[in-house]
């Protein structure tokens, strides 16, 4: 099924790539010994280096270069051992130095893969093109002065990946599931935090549009510093139905950056200039080339922990999984260990759909993530024990669910407290069994008259008058042979 | 390869440097009296040699990823032009 | 005390030593003739107060029995492209005059740690830009050596030419340089001094105003070599925050200048003869290469075939990264602004207004050639060139041990002379831009006078890292030459 544009002229295809900035974990900045974090006070986390005062000289930070090759071993890429740190020259009032320390012909990382685990459990493979290590740049705010704007370097020289993909994908939603794969990636890596809230990864999307079954590559506008994931599907889409417009209305689109206006919903261009992109990138001569052997490579491969696709497909393999739920278990590191706590000894299928569906919902409620649930893991996977050697029904398990997201309590006690153990006992079921059936004649009658669905009551009636307990299967069994012999 | 007033506003641009009218010209005429002498490079074969990248062949220094720095806000403000409290101002941009 | 300009770090260590003379005496002396040399306008900031402490502080260290090395209570000239915490430091640019850093450069740390006295930042060509000193905001500076009465200065040579001003005209005992493309050999040699340039990476570039960062170093400016091998072993070191700063030890560069030349093999490159070469620089290069024979060197001709696209190669490269250096000026964290409606206008106006001519002439041949279309013709292929040169250099070292050639074309010229054409000032530089290319170590020690009588220094250069071996030469072609005039400087 693929995404299309309906036009006027036609139905129209979308070609979208992406360029993630995402900001790596490290204690202090890429070429300067600030504070990496995020929260200080303006211009408190900035060395001279990053002010950029007169003689000062960058230092490579060994971690920058470990996260991303780690990265890159992450993204099934190409890792280069000789890279180099280039200037990229412009002039804008948060970048201090009049130019940004980048990688241009020769990035840290090569081509790569990324898989994207879509909402009807199929695949779709995205190309990474590099990977690629540069500072990031400073804080300008506009609307504290009417005639001025601030400037705050704590940002200035953080380190970056710009992860940058081939244009394969082709609709909103295969964008948005890109960006959340690349951001389990980097979280599973423990590279990035991909909190796009708070600015630590942003999206560059670069759309263009072309007619169905086409295969040129038509001019494409790049939307700038896109926030969230909901806002980069809401960015393609709004952007390649402009560019449509444009198009069918014999215009052509023009090479431009532009900025998605959330409360619009649509693209505008950013005030351009004229020659505004010659960058004259050369290798930095404060700075040597980047080199390193095998073994460094073979050093961090060895820390790497299991990633989302291998232990998809593990979940797939070893634990009978379905595609689409081991996907979705696997798409956040934290739900993934938290299933394999609870999935430890139990069947995974039965845990996984707690998980998703009744964890999940009810986590939703409380907007709280896997790592704020009242229910452990521990805890949960008890639970499905508990189903699983006949102690409670699953309609009980449900309810002692509830009391377990109140309380925390462990689901063994609450049964135990409540006295909710399923009676099994034949003797105990057949009693109330033969107390219902005596008590409703008429509908016995119905059910000796052929109707089967009135045993569907008889078995309601029954788990009431046992309020719940009763083993239901038993329930049916011994509702038949009383009423039909 | 000759520049032009018009390339040399471009360049000046570039450069953020504000060259007056009048001497659009005559800057022209000097960068092209130095590009005209440095082209002579365009004699000498460097088919297959590495553009310089060092003098000396050594490791590229790296550090150990702690924090040594920071913390210094009066220092990297205390040449401020145009200070406000804690931020460098500058005239309003408008994206 | 005898006439202050004959004091040398070692004879003043000396006497410091033995008690002759105290440092807060020696300072006191040089800050009065500093008073009395005004016109010479080789200091941009002068620091009387810092001087007097430090050297007060040198003398109680010294009754102490804690005196740190020959340099102790020396005093001296900081070229004002180091930065120096508390003191204004410009570049002789109006784009820092109020420029005050809040730390100190390596360099001149290093120094201030090994006892030396700052007598004050010393005048050069904004941003190290020019061989004459004549582009600096605050003025030019006159070379000592200008004869009385003449109707115009001689210029002092560039870019360090407010340091060679205050060392030979007995203001300072020695001063710190920097050398980008001969910015600290060919003004020691306009002026009758010793200025030596190191391997690239022997001292730390932290702190020091870039011009051109694969090409800049700093050196020491004195009256001998033995002097230069002293100060330099004070500057030079490693230093963890330059990443092109070398990890070696140093070795013992005093030790080194042992005046004995017998057995060393002299390279005379046959490039360096120019057209129209003057007849006295000629005269005293082939009188080096004699006292070199009669010490006892072999002397021998060499080739460095790429020798004439020097000068065309650094004059790409270093504006190149100069243009992109420079960038960080721009009135919005220090220095100068000018205001403007837009950020571009202030950017533009307020870099249009700081920065003086030639260096926006570098700055915008530097953007020139680094742009689109343009970069691969010009700043990549003359990095090849530089690679070519480099090797030319490391071939014939292979075979000898140092090179002799002149350090400048010419002896000093009056201001007004080679202002027609940039281009001719550039060729100042032609002796001195190899070895800067190359990375190589080189020093000027003064030869002899011209007709004239103004001093002419002569050229060495050595391999990679073999300061050694340069000093060895050094000291004894210094010995030859005994080179004893003295500009008629009356303050």
């Amino acid at each position: 099924m693929s995404y299309l544009i309906q036009g006027e002229t036609g139905d129209w295809e979308v070609v979208v790539g992406l360029e993630v900035h995402a900001q790596a974990i490290t204690n202090s900045k890429l070429f300067s010994g600030a504070p990496a974090t995020f929260g200080a006070k303006p211009n408190e986390n900035v060395s001279l280096v990053d002010a950029a005062m007169p003689g000062m000289l960058p230092v490579i930070n060994e971690m920058a270069i470990e996260q991303a090759v780690r990265t890159g071993l992450g993204l099934r890429a190409q890792i280069n051992k000789y890279s180099v740190f280039e200037r990229k020259n412009y002039f804008y009032a948060d970048l201090p130095q009049g130019y940004q320390i980048s990688q241009f012909q020769h990035p840290i990382v090569g081509e790569g893969t990324v898989t994207l685990d879509m909402a009807d459990g199929s695949t779709h493979e995205v190309g990474i093109e590099r990977l690629h290590l540069e500072q990031d740049a400073g804080k300008s705010m506009h609307d504290q002065d009417p005639k001025r704007s601030m400037i705050d370097l704590n940002r200035a020289g953080v380190v970056l990946m710009e992860i940058v993909s081939k244009p394969d994908i082709r609709s909103p939603e295969q964008a948005g599931a890109y960006v959340r794969k690349l951001r389990a990636i980097l979280r599973y890596l423990g590279t990035c935090d991909g909190n796009m809230e708070e600015g630590s990864m942003r999206a560059d999307v670069n759309v263009s549009v072309r007619p169905k079954g086409s295969d040129e590559l038509r001019t494409r506008a790049e939307i700038k510093n896109v926030n969230s994931v909901r806002f980069v599907m809401q960015a393609v889409e709004a952007e390649a139905e402009r560019q449509v417009g444009v198009w069918e209305d014999g215009g052509e689109v023009v090479q431009e950056t532009r900025l998605f206006d959330p409360s619009r919903g649509e693209t505008r261009s950013m005030r351009s200039k004229e020659f505004a992109h010659d960058y004259r990138y050369f290798p930095d001569p404060d700075l040597l080339p980047v080199r390193f052997d095998d073994d460094f490579i073979e050093r961090i491969k060895a820390t790497l922990p299991e990633l989302p696709d291998d232990k998809k497909q593990r979940l797939i393999d070893d634990m009978g999984l379905s595609a689409y739920d081991a996907g979705v278990l696997v798409a956040d590191q934290e739900t993934a260990a938290y299933f394999e706590v609870a999935a430890e000894g139990r069947d995974a299928k039965t845990v996984a759909n707690w998980l998703t569906t009744n964890l999940f919902g009810a986590l939703n409620k409380m907007s709280k993530g896997i790592g704020e649930s009242p229910v452990s893991a521990q805890h949960l996977g008890e639970l499905v024990g508990l189903i699983e050697d006949g102690t409670i029904s699953s309609k009980i398990a449900k309810d002692v669910f509830d009391i377990m997201l109140e309380t925390s309590q462990a689901p063994g006690a609450i049964v135990e407290e409540k006295g909710l153990k399923q009676i099994t006992d034949t003797g105990a079921i057949e009693a109330i069994v033969d107390q219902v059936i005596a008590d409703n004649p008429d509908q016995a009658d119905e059910v000796r008259g052929g109707n089967d669905k009135a045993i569907g009551w008889f078995v309601g009636q029954v788990m009431k008058a046992s309020q719940g307990k009763a083993n239901p299967g038993q329930v049916n069994g011994l509702l038949r042979v009383k009423l039909l012999g | 390869m000759s520049l032009t007033k018009d390339d040399v506003r471009k360049i000046a641009f570039l450069a953020r440097i504000r060259v007056p009218d009048e001497r659009l010209e005559p800057l022209a005429g000097e960068l092209n009296n130095i590009v005209g002498w440095v082209e002579q490079l365009g004699e000498v074969d460097t088919h297959g040699v590495e553009p310089m990248t060092s003098v000396v062949e050594i490791a590229t220094p790296m550090r150990e990823d702690k924090v040594t720095d920071g913390g210094i806000p009066e220092k990297v403000l205390a040449n401020a032009p145009d200070g406000e409290g804690p931020f460098y101002g500058v005239p309003k941009v408008v994206e | 005390m005898s006439d202050h300009r004959d004091w040398t770090i070692v004879t003043a260590a000396d006497a410091l030593t033995k008690g002759e003379v105290s440092s807060v005496e020696l300072t006191d002396a040089f800050i009065n003739a500093i008073e009395a040399g005004q016109s010479l306008n080789a200091f941009i900031t002068q620091t009387p107060e810092i001087a007097r402490a430090r050297a007060k502080a040198s003398d109680e260290r010294r009754k102490n029995g804690d005196a740190r090395g020959p340099m102790d209570g020396v005093p001296i000239g900081m070229k004002d492209l180091f930065c120096t915490e508390g003191v204004r430091t410009t570049a002789a640019s109006r784009i820092l005059d109020n420029f005050i850093p809040t730390y100190e450069s390596t360099v001149s740390g290093n120094l201030r740690d090994a006892g030396a006295v700052m007598l004050g930042k010393t005048n050069l060509d904004e941003f190290a830009m020019g061989s004459a000193n004549i582009t600096s905001y605050f003025g030019s500076v006159k070379n000592p050596w200008t004869p009385e009465g003449a109707n115009a200065n001689l210029v002092p040579g560039g870019s360090s030419g407010g340091s060679v001003a205050a060392v030979s005209g007995g203001l300072a005992i020695a001063a710190t340089g920097t050398d980008t493309g001969g910015s600290i050999r060919q003004p020691a040699s306009f002026t009758g001094l010793v200025g030596m340039k190191p391997t690239y990476g022997r001292c730390s570039r932290w702190g020091v105003v870039a011009f051109a960062s694969s090409l800049d170093q700093a050196g020491p400016l004195t009256r001998t070599v033995e002097d230069a091998a002293i100060m330099l072993q004070s500057m030079a070191g490693h230093d963890p925050k330059d990443s092109t700063s070398l990890p070696m030890d140093l070795p013992d560069f005093r030790a080194a200048c042992t005046r004995d030349a017998k057995g060393l093999r002299v390279g005379i490159p046959r490039e360096y003869t120019l057209d129209g070469m003057p007849a006295d620089i000629q005269k005293l290069w082939e009188q080096g290469a004699q006292w070199c024979k009669e010490m006892g060197a072999e002397v021998v001709e060499v080739s460095l075939p790429h020798t004439k696209y020097a000068l065309p190669t650094y004059y790409i490269v270093a504006p190149a990264e100069a243009s992109s250096n420079l960038a960080r000026y721009d009135g919005v964290r220090y220095g100068h602004r000018v205001p403007g409606d837009s950020l571009d206008e202030m950017y533009e106006l307020t870099r249009g207004e700081g920065f003086g001519a030639e260096v926006q002439r570098r700055v915008l041949i530097g953007t020139y050639v680094l742009s689109a279309g343009y970069y691969d013709a010009y700043y990549v292929k003359a990095q090849q060139v530089r690679t070519l040169i480099a090797q030319d250099f490391k071939n014939v070292f292979a075979d000898v041990d140092v090179l002799l050639t002149p350090t400048a074309p010419s002896a000093a010229f009056y201001e007004g002379e080679k202002m027609d054409d940039p281009i001719a000032m550039y060729l100042n530089d032609v002796f001195t831009v190899p070895a800067s290319l190359a990375g190589l170590p080189a020093i000027s020690v003064p030869g002899g006078v011209d007709a004239d009588g103004l001093p002419l220094g002569l050229q060495l250069i050595a391999g990679v890292c073999q300061e050694e071996t340069l000093f060895r030469a050094a000291s004894a072609l210094e010995h030859a030459a005994n080179f004893t005039a003295r500009p008629e400087v009356k303050l």
